[in-house]
């Protein structure tokens, strides 16, 4: 199947520094696609690339045949950033409504999508609430709330998960799962390991560069342990020996 | 840039105005200082006649920092909180957000001015020679040149609190410079050019005019195009500094 999302010696340079090194991908449709790495590696900066919000230094990324930052890709790419932002004086179905409108959905969709996005998310029932006066973990699902609002082709997860409930947690994998199984590509970035093994496919950094890419089961098998923490302690590992 | 989108502006106006309504205190300050800073002023100067010599100055200049504040917080807020960066990553236009926040404002604006006005005519005895039209209009623009100065400032600000410190950085120079204080016409050198090209004096200048009875003389027509081409200036330049990508 064509890559929803690709990059070819990609490099993106911040403040005189090369955040991203060289890096190409492909980001497949109908699966999840876990970006693993230490804070600070890049996660986010190749994140804000796909979505288009970040200046490319070379090389080339694209989504569904645009360049990525395309105006045409604007209401096709659904992205959550780590912070929710959303604004916090405005109750949950006045924020989702903004966001509904400038994606262009129209008025007759717009109220349905907004009531199935809260019922996926598990808010029904916070629609009046001023968002400000949320807790964190309903913060971080308000967030994803916009993200799926227009049913986008690729979703772009920062750190979705972070600080949240295990039980919210499970449920928030489960919906990346079913989304991917109703065709989306989703990126989901994160810094923990054990939920790397949820992903179909992995992509594993480092200092703005990939250590390894492969399906978990792949990765385990190509550095001979048994979970993936040890593989990406190995992968480091070997890249510093070829290093030095 | 591509042309405005109604439908993209006004739901970010109201987006704007919903924020304000949820905040009260905001709206009611925004409203009320004007008006109260007004009766101040009534009891000092223990004058209608001195106060009416004022008075429609204040009209104007008032409105220009309250939404100056305001505009620079709120753009401010939106950089800092990550919802710029959002929307850039969406279907909105530059100047869909832009005009949004001017329609929003330029509300809020016909609101303080409508009061300060209504209390300053009837309660504070203040007298305006001719129509009224000319006065309101004035006063409304110059809340909306505030609000363009506002935006534009705010891009220079990395923290909010550095946002509200333009207020005495951008606006204290321009009251002190634009005739308030010192008549324009005794300003010489470099004060007199500085007092020229800030955009401030001309509200000043239209409303002496109007005060004076000029009412819709070509000169306040001058002044008041000048006021509209720095509102357009600052939200041009505005636009120039909302960037759809980081470096």
């Amino acid at each position: 199947m064509r890559p929803v999302a690709s990059a070819t010696d990609l490099v993106v340079r911040r403040r005189g520094k090369v955040v991203l090194d060289h890096l190409t991908f492909a980001v497949e449709p109908g699966q999840v696609t876990g970006l693993l790495g230490p804070s600070g590696c890049g996660k986010t900066t190749l994140m804000r690339t796909l979505a288009g919000v970040q200046v490319i230094s070379g090389g080339r990324a694209e989504l569904a045949g645009f360049p990525a930052g395309d105006r045409r890709l604007r209401h096709r790419i659904g992205y959550a950033t780590q912070e929710p932002a959303v604004y916090a004086d405005l109750t949950l179905a006045e924020n989702l409504r903004y966001f509904g409108t400038v994606l262009g959905l129209p008025r007759a969709a717009r109220g349905a999508a907004i009531a199935g996005t809260i019922a996926e998310l598990g808010l029904g029932g916070m629609e009046n609430r001023l968002v400000g006066t949320f807790s964190g973990g309903e913060l971080a699902r308000v967030g994803l709330a916009v993200a799926l609002l227009g049913e986008p082709d690729l979703l772009i997860l920062d750190e979705p998960t972070v600080g949240l409930d295990p039980v919210l947690r499970g449920e928030l994998w489960t919906l990346f799962r079913r989304l991917a199984a109703a065709g989306a590509a989703v990126l989901v970035s994160s810094h923990v390991m054990d939920e790397a093994a949820r992903c179909d496919f992995l992509l594993f950094m480092r200092e703005g560069r990939f250590l390894a890419a492969g399906t978990p089961s792949q990765l385990l098998a190509r550095t001979g342990t048994a979970d993936l923490e040890s593989a990406f302690l190995e992968l480091a590992a070997q890249r510093h020996e070829v290093r030095s | 840039m591509t042309a405005v989108s109604w439908a993209l502006t006004w739901a970010t106006a109201r987006r704007v105005l919903a924020q304000l309504r949820h905040d009260p205190r905001t709206i009611a300050m925004m409203i009320a200082v004007p008006s109260v800073l007004m009766i101040l002023l009534r009891y000092e100067l223990n004058s209608a006649a001195r106060l009416n010599r004022l008075a429609p100055e204040l009209i104007g200049v008032f409105p220009f920092v309250v939404m100056f504040i305001v505009a620079a917080v709120t753009t401010q807020r939106e950089r800092a909180r990550g919802t710029l960066e959002r929307l850039m990553a969406m279907p909105l236009g530059k100047l869909d957000l832009l005009a949004g926040y001017a329609i929003a404002f330029g509300i809020f604006a016909c609101a303080e001015v409508a009061v300060v006005l209504l209390i300053s005519l009837t309660w504070l005895g203040v007298r305006v020679p001719g129509s009224l039209a000319p006065l309101v209009l004035t006063a409304v623009l110059d809340a909306l040149l505030g609000m363009s100065l506002g935006l534009f400032a705010s891009a220079f600000a990395r923290t909010e609190f550095q946002a509200v410190q333009f207020m005495p950085a951008f606006v204290l120079p321009q009251a002190l410079l634009c005739g308030l204080v010192v008549a324009r016409a005794q300003m010489t050198g470099v004060l007199r050019w500085l007092s020229d090209v800030l955009p401030l004096s001309y509200a000043v200048d239209a409303m002496q005019r109007i005060t004076a009875g000029a009412s819709w003389s070509g000169a306040v027509i001058g002044d008041i195009g000048i006021i509209l081409a720095f509102t357009l200036a600052g939200l041009i330049g505005g636009a120039l500094t909302l960037r759809r990508q980081a470096r």
